[in-house]
């Protein structure tokens, strides 16, 4: 204890230097996590595409509603086992971004407010974060199609 | 290679969203409406659809490509139905998702409980 509050200037500068230099390389070894992870998560979906496709002889429009259904199927399994959770701590934004992590987003307040009840508790809490992405994605698409509409007219 | 530019492109989107979110502490909810948000602009400036026919899941599986389908439906039910398309469009061609995000999502909420945090 009495160590810590006589610092010797060149221990200040020290410990100037690590926090300077601490945050940095975090970020860097969070952004390599995050593309390792996103990445494989992204592999999978591809997979799926691809068994869409060949598998089930599905069309354009029915293979990306397929894999954008086994994705989130999947990312709401893992996220109610509690596996998510274990692998967001290391994946970061790699297991946000993609659309399994969307489902976590659903899932996970939704099984913490189950307490409160189902209707104001899991269906509403669903939405907490899933709701303004629905608000703001639903709401910039129908304002692209309007742009659209206009121009055409 | 089909699995290699899914990786690459994927991965690569995550690390944009990392970056926003180690640099300017943005929250995982602000993240997510952001990367919908640009999906469906980019997707309306046409520059989303390269990167799908280039990477396939590898764009189409982050939320960009959540709001690259919303985009990209609304645009086409215009072309086809008018204005009213404008809001149909998009919920159509996501209906899919977003139908398997509510099923999926309450009937896991149920059968699980939180886990005890360390």
């Amino acid at each position: 204890m009495a160590n810590k509050k006589q610092k010797t200037p060149e221990q200040q500068r020290y410990q100037q230097r690590v926090n300077e230099k601490m945050p940095r390389s975090k970020t860097f070894s969070q952004c390599i996590r995050a593309f390792i992870s996103g990445g494989i998560i992204c592999c999978i979906g591809q997979l799926v595409r691809d068994a869409g496709e060949n598998l089930l002889m599905l069309d354009e429009e029915g293979v990306a509603a397929f894999t954008a259904i086994v994705m989130v199927f999947l990312g709401a399994s893992l996220t109610g086992l509690g596996v998510y959770d274990n692998i967001g701590t290391w994946a970061g934004a790699g297991s946000i971004v993609p659309i399994t992590g969307f489902a976590n987003s659903i899932v996970s307040p939704a099984m913490e407010f189950k307490r409160e009840g189902f209707v104001t508790g899991t269906a509403a809490k669903m939405f907490t974060i899933a709701g303004p992405v629905l608000v703001y994605g639903v709401g910039s698409s129908v304002i692209v199609g309007l742009i659209y509409a206009l121009f055409r007219m | 290679m089909d699995y290699f530019w899914a990786f690459v492109v994927g991965g690569g989107i995550c690390v944009i969203g990392q970056l926003l979110m180690s640099l300017t502490r943005l929250t995982p909810a602000r993240i997510l409406v952001t990367f919908v948000t640009a999906g469906v602009v980019l997707s309306a400036l046409n520059l989303y659809e390269p990167l799908v026919e280039l990477a396939g899941a590898g764009a189409t599986v982050p939320l960009t490509g959540f709001g690259y389908s919303l985009g990209k439906g609304a645009i086409e039910a215009v072309m086809e139905k008018g204005v009213i398309g404008a809001f149909t469009g998009g919920i159509t061609a996501t209906a899919g998702g977003v139908a398997a995000a509510i099923v999926f999502g309450y009937i896991f909420a149920l059968i699980f409980n939180p886990k005890t945090k360390m």
